[in-house]
């Protein structure tokens, strides 16, 4: 299958908005009309060449190659198609995302997926902040789709989420799944503090222990059955949960009694620890 | 010099019923006749006399409060990109100052009258009209739960109130007076509101909500304000309120008033889940008394921002939504509440709302007495008025509509009943000539010679949301400011105002009490004539009571 490739010819100064970067803008164009295309550079408007070499024509799979931490907002809406990111993508990577993949090998800025509805992303290295989340005002952040990350992400990871899977390798920072509304967030390399404040329901799972807020109270330990399903479609994408009795059990938290909030937080308790 | 030739003039306020004839402007004025300049054809098209909103809010604390609350539907709407001639902003339910008067001119309107300021920001609120362009403006002075007012009222003062009232609006550089749930807002302060016209007001051992009502009423017309008292009258949205409307109509008998959006206080029944329409005993008891007037403040469905100074009834609506609240407590003055709400055809409550507010509009017999809003922001955005002009014009499209409700609304309401149609005519008279008169301003909503040259040219269609949508031309004061669908030229508009007379010593009594009380200083407090933009005074008519 044809590619378009584009090449970041060198780090810009301030962020550059791409908001072009989608498989549903680009597919439909030839080299000509994609190197055309409108970037903001700060708040002055350019060419889509100043700043990418472009190869190919349009086409669903989208590569981009180079220094592309200041490049804000690629893939945002998108419904189709692929994109890859060969090294840092900048802000609201997959913002908005409606379906298709991306994927990026190296780190990834703040708002990764923020309010997006289906759709796969997944960050090679770290994430920022607020991952999946709702932006500022808006009643409800990601509502559907799965976000992987191998490395750590940053603070508000899930804020406000409704629905879809958010799982992170490495540690996250404060207020994971702050003001959740639903969805599952699968912290394996655990938290910071205050996580779960504010969740109305939904559910956070950890592999390591986590310091609770005093308004999540324990109910009991056990394995849940949709774990099991969870953890086949993980398991796929190359994130293990363990599930199996023999193994251990998940200390069930509820909570966030202080709004007051039906959600839960399962911590993995292995047998013998 | 220009000459609008051949369209069907509309021109209620000079009984012009679609007459094709020719309009002439000079010198920003309607003239009889004009030498050369240019020729507008507006043959196939009509022409009104330019847009004016009696309700409406589009500056101040409050409304910057509601802006800065919902950054979500500034996302979700248009943004408008600077041009040539217009700056840039967002829209939306609550629009940047800017864009606010490009998008009232845009749709035909040239005067507005922001409906509640309080006199703390003031001036915060005439720099806010200073940046909305094209329409001319005036505002209304909270007054009705005024710490100072109430105590000369609760002390039988009334003639030193007078003097106050009269001092505040000179102060504000308002245009009238407003009375928000007179009374209630200063129990809010104690956590308390005022449901009962006639039991003290948390507080105060004498004065009532009747008493304010009263009192305001009487001093606005001794004043001789061109505007009559506006009213918001308490139990604002409260299944049952319709008895405290109807007694508030009561006690304003012998005063003139205008009953502000007057749908939000029509409501039967004892509480959510019964609420019904009583628009029509409320009509009936409107139709009888020449002495009020009224707007609508109609509902559609959709997001929108609720913003007023009932800071009770706010929190009410808080609780019933559990979504975002905002409160400013204005010192001694008043209060506001804000919360974002969602009216939705499934919702019981709001299909009533929704049908409320048409059915006054149909219910009330004489056009020259109410009045199209929706209360904007509160019952939808100012930029829907053509949703709610196509709903009056067309009985069929109101059927069809009302199939989209619960069918349990139905039975609540009257609006399945009611055939009446809207003439273009009776909508000049709902959109601008009457407001006009309401406003004491008869030199707009008026195409006659002498008048402002305040002029709406639309398409003669008969899909009408479309054509007061879209106008052909919008002429400001002599200028054309909209043409072919575009802002050619952004005019600055005039800030209405009046100076009551009032005894200079009323100043040596408020000081004290304002040094003491207030957290700004005395001398501060008054606004310059000098920030008004292009100030135009109406006279005041001295009272013969």
């Amino acid at each position: 299958m044809s590619k378009t490739i584009f090449s970041l010819k060198e780090r810009p100064s301030v962020p550059l908005e791409v908001e072009v970067f989608t498989p549903d803008v680009i597919a439909p164009l030839s080299r000509d009309e994609i190197r055309a295309l409108p970037v903001f550079l700060g708040k002055r408007q350019c060419r889509l060449d100043d700043f990418f070499e472009v190869e190919g024509a349009g086409s669903d799979e989208l590569e981009i190659h180079g220094d592309a931490g200041r490049v804000k907002w690629i893939g945002r809406g998108m419904t189709r198609g692929r994109i890859t990111i060969h090294g840092d993508a900048g802000m609201h990577l997959g913002a908005y995302l409606k379906g298709g993949t991306i994927e990026v090998t190296g780190n990834a800025s703040d708002w990764v997926g923020a309010e997006m509805t289906a759709g796969l992303i997944r960050i090679g290295g770290n994430a920022g902040g607020q991952i999946g989340a709702a932006y500022r005002g808006s009643l409800r952040g990601m509502k559907g789709g799965t976000i992987l990350v191998e490395g750590s992400a940053g603070i508000e990871v899930g804020m406000r989420m409704r629905r879809g899977i958010i799982a992170v390798k490495g540690p996250v920072r404060d207020f994971a799944g702050l003001q959740m509304k639903g969805g599952t967030i699968v912290l394996m390399g655990g938290a910071e503090i205050r996580t779960g404040a504010w969740m109305v329901r939904g559910t956070i799972i950890s592999l390591v222990p986590l310091r609770l807020m005093p308004t999540f109270s324990y109910a009991c330990a056990y394995n849940p059955t949709f774990l099991r399903i969870y953890a086949k479609h993980l398991q796929a994408m190359g994130f293990t949960i363990p599930c199996e009795d023999q193994a251990g059990a998940y200390q069930r938290y509820t909570g966030d009694t202080s709004v007051p909030g039906k959600g839960e937080i399962l911590v993995w308790r292995p047998h013998g620890s | 010099m220009l000459r609008i030739k051949g369209g069907k003039v509309y021109d209620p306020a000079n009984g012009v019923n679609g007459v094709a004839k020719d309009v002439c402007v000079g010198d920003g004025k309607i003239v009889a006749e004009v030498e050369g300049g240019r020729t507008i054809d507006a043959t196939g098209m009509v022409v009104f006399p330019g847009g004016v909103d009696v309700h409406t809010h589009v500056a101040g604390a409050a409304l910057n409060f509601a802006r800065a609350m919902i950054p979500e539907d500034h996302r979700r709407h248009k943004h408008f990109v600077r041009t040539l001639t217009t700056r840039g902003g967002i829209g939306g339910s609550t629009p940047t100052t800017f864009i606010t008067g490009y998008l009232y001119a845009g749709l035909g309107y040239t005067t507005v009258n922001e409906a509640a300021m309080p006199i703390l920001s003031a001036r915060h609120t005439h720099e806010e009209l200073r940046d909305t362009p094209i329409v001319d403006k005036s505002c209304l002075v909270l007054m009705a739960n005024n710490e100072m007012l109430l105590d000369q009222i609760e002390a039988g003062e009334l003639e030193r109130a007078r003097h106050i009232v009269a001092w505040n609006i000179w102060a504000a550089k308002a245009y009238g007076v407003k009375a928000v749930n007179p009374g209630g807002v200063t129990a809010w302060k104690w956590g308390k509101d005022a449901k009962s016209l006639n039991e003290p007001i948390a507080g105060f051992s004498k004065a009532t909500p009747g008493k304010i009502i009263s009192a305001l009423a009487n001093i606005v017309d001794d004043l001789g304000l061109p505007h009559p008292l506006h009213l918001h009258c308490n139990n604002l949205g409260a299944p049952g309120n319709y008895v405290t409307t109807l007694e508030t109509m009561k006690l304003l008998d012998g005063n003139r008033a205008h009953m502000a959006h007057l749908q939000y206080h029509a409501y039967g029944g004892d509480d959510w889940s019964t609420m019904r329409s009583e628009s029509v005993l409320i009509a009936e008891y409107f139709n009888a008394h020449p002495n009020l007037t009224t707007d609508a403040g109609a509902v559609l469905f959709g997001d929108t921002v609720t913003i007023t100074a009932d800071g009770p009834w706010q929190h009410i609506l808080y609780k019933l939504t559990g979504r975002k609240w905002g409160n400013i407590d204005v010192e001694n003055e008043t209060g506001c509440g804000v919360v974002p709400y969602v009216y939705k055809e499934k919702n019981l409550v709001n299909a009533v709302q929704w049908a409320v507010g048409l059915e006054l509009l149909l219910l009330i017999d004489d056009p020259w007495r109410v009045y199209l809003t929706t209360d904007h922001p509160n019952g939808a955005a100012f930029w829907r008025y053509p949703e709610i002009i196509r709903l009056l014009m067309d009985a069929q499209f109101r059927r069809e509509q009302l199939k989209k409700l619960p069918p349990k609304a139905l039975k609540r309401i009257f609006l399945a009943e009611l055939n009446r149609e809207y003439t273009l005519y009776e909508i000049a008279i709902i959109t601008s000539a009457g407001p006009a008169r309401a406003l004491g301003l008869p030199q707009k909503g008026n195409l006659g010679i002498g008048a402002d040259a305040d002029v709406a040219i639309y398409n003669d269609s008969k899909d009408v949301f479309q054509m007061f949508s879209y106008p052909r031309y919008v002429i400001k004061g002599g200028e054309v400011v909209i043409e072919e669908g575009e802002i050619r030229k952004t005019v600055e508009g005039k800030g209405l105002l009046v100076r009551p007379t009032f005894d200079n010593k009323i100043s040596d009594f408020i000081r004290p009490l304002f040094q003491q009380y207030y957290t700004m200083a005395f001398d501060n407090y008054p606004v310059e004539i000098e920030r008004i933009e292009h100030p135009e005074f109406r006279p005041c008519k001295q009272s013969s009571r």
